[in-house]
């Protein structure tokens, strides 16, 4: 039996976080209209202070053990955790500075969003540390439950609510889905716990058992859908076109992070000695996307809708570093989602800072010009376009090689020659908008307003998609670390 | 006897019903709403039979969270509806077609 005292220490950050979003609920509805920059410096807050607490937690814990198991099994603190959850906040709390303006010009600057967000971040801090099917569905709805209102959240945009109900009812299917999966696994093992799963599939799973097998297509499926990989790929265009720009910055940026960790939980930590059975639908899952974002994007003239189609090609590559099955995939693949979700931010954050009041920077002509207008600007957008087509020296570059050295390792060539086949098509819609920032006549003259430290966050993101190109060895090893 | 696998079967076809509730509906977005709760009620029959089968009760807490998140996630499809139906007078399926592409 486990002892009956309760750990809740290395769960301070969770605490904080839950503690600090219903602080900020509760005081938005006090604050006047003038003084509501006070929710969002609470929020940075509240990042800093997660964490801060999430680096001291670890601290301790390296000390005793590189690995805690609590709560009765349902929570879990390891190097992972600690990793990404530094992701999601740094990520986060550039995606709510980019989001500041932008919210202001339209008028719905509210504590709702950071509150949702915070939810949101605290839904993925627990998919993240999640060791039990039923902390992995808690914090998957807390998320998306969070991202279903966010939508919605510009409740005079009629586009905006058509997304939401698109998103939600496609996101209650995949909900749906996974628990109907996770039902037969629990059926099948006798239990929710990922370690006594993983026990029982390692003594029993190559045998063929048909509930199991019925289970893990039902969870992959469900996985698949939150992902966005294709053929589980409806939703994400509508969302991040319909979405106000702020919104869909958040979606597409530290959730992608959230969603990789809950694959690696579920079919890694608990599934992964039936890796025979999910590797298959993961190559097709991953063949699909790269060809469905790749292609269907070249023929998109709203820049959001094609950012949307690259996300399904970008986590086309994130499942084939899972599917590899090995360690080097396993961190190619996580290295892979931190750097798109830092990619991503800063290429949403650059159509947040374009668009300003009454004016939204959606279409690829709204980027003509760029360098004329704001050199400063158009370069930054330069470096994250080469991260995403995968050019050297970004950062793009480094994690697409290390998840195809991981295929190949797994004597996947085929798969490989694949996955850069369809890279190059892609890299075609990403250099027409370097040559469109660079080579065309700017359509639309207004001055670009953005704030001082806005400038300044944007520019460091840009910069550090060129610096983790240069130097990717630091973050590749904790990306090793964590899942060695 | 009713035995496992009555329950199972029982849930298999409610989940169907559920996904083609979703998929052949073009009427109305409440239909959507409705074959979302049958379908998360589908899982907790078979959540449910499980539970009772291996004699573990993890499954029936589960179950009464998954009736707790549902509870959450029809307030907010409520909710989406009633904003969806102000800016576009109309919840027909067939109307959400703003976006293509």
């Amino acid at each position: 039996m486990t002892p009956d005292v309760v750990e809740f220490a290395p769960l301070a950050a969770e605490i904080f976080v839950l503690a600090m979003a219903s602080f900020i609920l509760v005081l938005d509805a006090y604050l006047p209209d003038s003084r509501r920059l006070i929710a969002f410096r609470l929020t940075q807050l509240t990042l800093l202070g997660a964490a801060i607490l999430t680096w001291t937690q670890h601290q301790e814990m390296i000390g005793h053990t590189d690995r805690m198991v609590l709560l009765g099994g349902t929570y879990v603190a390891d190097t992972m955790s600690m990793v990404l959850k530094m992701a999601v906040y740094v990520i986060s709390a550039g995606v709510f500075l980019y989001s500041r303006d932008y919210l202001r010009d339209r008028g719905i600057l509210k504590g709702e969003y950071f509150v949702l967000g915070l939810f949101g971040v605290l839904g993925m801090m627990v998919m993240i540390s999640a060791h039990n099917m039923l902390t992995v569905y808690l914090g998957l709805e807390l998320l998306s439950l969070s991202m279903y209102t966010m939508v919605a959240f510009q409740r005079d945009n009629g586009v905006a609510s058509e997304a939401a109900m698109k998103y939600f009812v496609l996101g209650a299917i995949a909900s749906g889905m996974l628990l109907y999966g996770i039902s037969m696994i629990y059926g099948a093992t006798g239990s929710l716990d990922l370690a006594a799963i993983g026990r029982y599939v390692a003594e029993n799973g190559v045998t063929d058992n048909k509930i199991l097998a019925f289970g893990i297509v039902f969870i992959v499926a469900g996985l698949a859908f939150k992902l966005g990989n294709a053929p589980f790929h409806m939703w994400v265009p509508d969302i991040y076109n319909g979405a106000p720009t702020a919104v869909t910055l958040y979606i597409g940026a530290a959730p992608k992070i959230a969603a990789f960790a809950m694959v690696i939980r579920v079919l890694v930590e608990g599934l992964g000695g039936m890796h025979a059975d999910w590797t298959p639908m993961l190559i097709i899952l991953a063949i699909a996307s790269l060809a469905v974002g790749n292609v269907i994007a070249i023929a998109q003239t709203n820049i959001k809708r094609m950012l949307a189609y690259s996300t399904i090609s970008h986590m086309g590559f994130v499942v084939l570093g899972i599917l590899a099955a090995n360690k080097a995939g396993y961190s190619g693949a996580m290295f892979y989602a931190i750097t798109y979700a830092l990619t991503s931010a800063g290429g949403f954050g650059l159509l947040v800072v374009l668009s300003r009041a009454g004016f939204e920077a959606e279409k690829l002509d709204d980027l003509k010009g760029l360098n004329d207008r704001n050199p400063w600007l158009a370069f930054l957008m330069l470096l994250l376009m080469f991260s995403m087509a995968g050019v050297p020296p970004t950062v793009g570059f480094y994690a697409k090689l290390s998840v195809l050295q991981a295929v190949i390792s797994a004597d996947m060539v085929w798969l490989a020659a694949v996955a850069v086949f369809f890279s190059i098509i892609g890299a075609f819609y990403y250099i027409r908008i370097v040559k469109l920032m660079y080579f065309d006549k700017p359509e639309d003259e207004a001055p670009i307003q953005a704030g001082f430290d806005t400038q300044m966050v944007l520019g460091a993101n840009g910069l550090a998609v060129l610096a983790l190109g240069i130097y990717p060895a630091g973050l590749m090893a904790w990306c090793a670390a964590a899942l060695g | 006897m009713v035995g496992l696998s009555h329950y199972l079967i029982l849930s298999a076809i409610l989940f169907c019903l559920s996904v083609a509730g979703i998929f052949l509906n073009r009427k109305n977005v409440i239909i959507l709403l409705m074959s979302i709760e049958l379908m998360l009620l589908a899982v907790n029959t078979n959540f449910v039979a499980f539970s009772h089968y291996l004699g573990d009760t993890a499954g029936q807490i589960f179950v009464f969270f998954i009736l707790t998140v549902a509870a959450a996630e029809a307030a907010i499809g409520l909710a989406i509806l009633v904003v969806l139906f102000r800016n576009r007078s109309t919840i027909n399926v067939e109307d959400l077609d703003a976006m293509k592409g």
